[in-house]
């Protein structure tokens, strides 16, 4: 497409628009970058006085605890690694492997092979050839850096335990999310009945409500559960406080009318040919939703179950209020530092938890940011 | 497709919606009006000491709790009417602050502190994010092709970043010894400290909600200008137009239906305000109508929670989103109606 040259911009607009979205930038990746480079140092030097001082952390470096530019070196080697196998020869590697219909099931195995190599060799590998190479080379650390407070929350504070809750709460929100409002969305989407219309406009208004209103409506059954469902089960009757599904439930709820939205406009993006056409060919409603619409339906899917995987994860009001203290998710856990912050210490160890429960969402972006946008382009915009 | 082919389809979502959605409104609705209180009785109780030559007795009349036969207190739940609004809301006290003109006193009551704290950040933060999200947009999608995909991922940094943790963030930038207020006391020469008026806490809380949801703008709209119309930008350019009555009379209208989708949902999302009194710890100073009800849900010292007091100001909650929805929902039908 050739660009007319007066809609390019004239210079002075191009350096405007250059160094705004440079300071945009800053702004936007500084708090987070920030708080990693604060979680890896002693407390002394995550809370002094010059920046230049949080960055190289002079005291860290003092207790001993300092990389040196073979450490850098070597890590980036690694990661940059890990980029290339994971874009390049690995999804060739599923694609051709993986018997047909089960590439879901290859993807998994190839993600969880690559996770294992990486891990074995940051832990194990990359430390022992740093250090050969630091004593055969004789060099001084450079920066202060330390992994002392992560291991103090994973391990000391068992914070692993509320990433198995965090991660239970999470996939369970997604999955159910996703095989319900993939079924509703598909409907609406091809019925013109004003019902469905309906369902939609009230959708809206319960998008709109306050977590806070239905939690409140929850506390009170939840807690007394087993009294009202006895009856019904006798003595088997569960307390659905504190249950790990009952919370997915309540978030899966939640959750569906921003589901049903966004999934409603992908399929209608769809052409009704295409069920059409299915139908023709002898299939029922159901077969044609699920061997013609959703193999073609992938990006949509993705993009909402992002959006659902988000509320899982990032949810703070539903876990902290129903879920009890052992089995807390990751992020009603956080607060626990904050109560109990009243060292320096608790206070890094709190900024490390912090990192910990971002670094899953980084990842997340960093493979799913193209889906993002297209998904967004292809389809929510439009509802 | 037929209606029993279509109820099949719809059934599970809307199943879940009405347990989990329409029936905790009900139950919210019911318990707003009523309260459930543990039985109580009059229990004559002599308690004797003893003394030199006899004992010296006192008959005093305790209230206790009623015990069942399972062991659990007893509860009674009966009807009182407004009462729990007027418990939130204060309605005389407030009255009385309104017609003096006493603003300081009408925000002593932690309802309406939290009603005026939760309006001004909605209508404050909505025209920033719209702002900032079109601008980032225009200004990425003039950037060179290789440089967007590295542009979009560090913007997409703050809008999938939990919220509880993107406030604490930016808290620790600004906390105490925090590296932001050390250079802004080095700049000023005075002793800044961010967290002890409300003020200066409400402003972080609006910074940090224009930092999250910017991205989220940003990338609808920016998917929306990849479909603006060249024939009618290139049509305007002969015309004479400039660059800012491009934006103004082609690209906003292009993008209207996007930025009425943005401003609803930012509409809805900011006026449940939540994460950031939790992550900014400005329960002293700032509340919002979210965390109020949060509040009266968190057991209390005797761990008894206000469910009631809670349901009350959830209901008052509501009435407020309703009241602020209203007219774009009457948007979304009329264009409903005009598209058949």
């Amino acid at each position: 497409m050739a660009t007319i040259r007066a809609l390019q911009q004239p210079g002075w607009l191009k350096l405007t628009t250059g160094g705004l979205l440079g300071l945009w930038l800053l702004i936007a990746a500084f708090p987070i970058l920030w708080i990693a480079v604060m979680s890896v140092k002693v407390p002394l030097d995550a809370f002094a006085a010059s920046p230049w001082d949080v960055i190289a952390g002079p005291q860290t470096l003092a207790a001993g605890k300092g990389i040196t530019w073979a450490d850098v070196l070597l890590t980036l080697i690694l990661l940059g690694g890990t980029w290339v196998v994971a874009t390049g020869p690995l999804p060739r590697l599923v694609r051709r492997a993986s018997p047909q219909g089960w590439t879901g099931l290859g993807w998994l195995v190839g993600a969880g092979l690559l996770g294992a190599a990486f891990w074995f060799a940051a832990t194990a590998a990359l430390p022992a050839l740093s250090g050969a190479i630091n004593r055969t080379l004789g060099l001084e650390p450079l920066f202060g850096f330390t992994w002392e407070h992560y291991r103090a929350v994973w391990v000391e504070n068992a914070f692993w335990r509320n990433f198995v809750n965090s991660l239970q709460v999470t996939l369970g929100v997604t999955a159910i999310s996703l095989t319900c409002g993939t079924l509703a969305g598909y409907a609406l989407a091809r019925s013109g009945a004003w019902i469905a219309f309906a369902i939609l406009i009230v959708a809206l208004i319960f998008r709109a409500l306050p977590h806070s209103v239905l939690v409140t409506g929850y506390l009170p059954v939840f807690i007394n559960s087993a009294e009202i469902l006895r009856p019904l089960l006798g003595d088997s009757a569960p307390t659905l406080y504190g249950q790990p599904l009952a919370v997915i439930a309540v978030l899966v709820a939640i959750n569906q009318p921003f589901t049903i939205w966004m999934l409603r406009s992908f399929f209608q993006s769809i052409p009704a040919e295409l069920d059409e056409a299915a139908r023709v060919d002898g299939c029922t409603h159901f077969q044609a939703f699920r061997h013609v619409i959703m193999p073609v339906m992938w990006p949509g899917i993705i993009t909402t179950g992002l959006f659902s995987f988000l509320l899982g994860y990032n949810d703070f009001l539903v876990t902290s209020l129903l879920l009890d203290q052992s089995n807390m998710t990751m992020v009603p856990a956080i607060s626990g530092y904050f109560n109990r912050e009243t060292t320096t210490t608790d206070q890094v160890e709190a900024v490390a938890a912090a990192v910990s429960i971002t670094a899953p969402l980084f990842l997340l972006v960093m493979i799913f940011q193209r889906q993002i946008v297209s998904g967004l382009t292809a389809g929510a915009v439009k509802g | 497709m037929r209606a029993r082919t279509f109820a099949w389809f719809i059934a599970p979502s809307v199943v879940m919606m009405l347990v989990f959605i329409a029936f905790p409104l009900v139950s919210v609705f019911w318990q707003s009006f009523t309260l459930t209180q543990p039985v109580t009785q009059a229990v004559q109780v002599e308690t004797c000491t003893p003394g030199f030559l006899g004992q010296t007795c006192v008959t005093e009349t305790k209230i206790q709790p009623v015990i069942g036969e399972d062991g659990r207190v007893l509860t009674e739940t009966s009807f009182v009417g407004w009462q729990n609004y007027a418990n939130v809301a204060e309605p005389a006290r407030a009255w009385a602050a309104i017609t003096s003109l006493d603003f300081a006193g009408l925000m002593q009551i932690d309802f309406w502190r939290a009603l005026r704290f939760t309006l001004s950040f909605t209508f404050i933060t909505l025209p920033l994010v719209l702002g900032v999200g079109l601008a980032l947009a225009l200004a990425v999608n003039s950037v060179t092709r290789s440089l967007r995909g590295p542009v979009i991922f560090v913007t997409l940094l703050p809008f999938i970043i939990t919220p509880v943790i993107g406030a604490l963030a930016i808290r620790w930038l600004f906390v105490g010894d925090g590296i932001l207020t050390r250079a802004m006391e080095a700049y000023t020469g005075t002793d800044i400290s961010m967290f002890a008026q409300g003020w200066t806490i409400e402003i972080l809380m609006m910074f940090y909600r224009v930092w999250h949801v910017a991205p989220f703008a940003f990338v609808i709209f920016y998917a929306g200008l990849q479909s603006v119309n060249q024939d009618a930008v290139e049509a305007a350019l002969i015309d004479g137009a400039t660059r800012v009555q491009r934006i103004r009379y082609i690209i906003v209208p292009h993008l209207m239906p996007l930025i009425v989708f943005v401003a609803l949902i930012h509409l809805m999302d900011a006026y449940r305000v939540f994460e950031e009194v939790i992550g900014f710890r400005s329960e002293a100073y700032v509340i919002s109508l979210q965390y109020l009800t949060y509040d009266f849900l968190t057991p209390d010292g005797t761990g008894t929670r206000a469910v009631n007091r809670a349901s009350a100001s959830s209901m008052l909650t509501m009435i407020g989103i309703v009241i602020l929805l209203i007219p774009l929902l009457r948007h979304t039908w009329r264009q409903h109606r005009g598209s058949r």
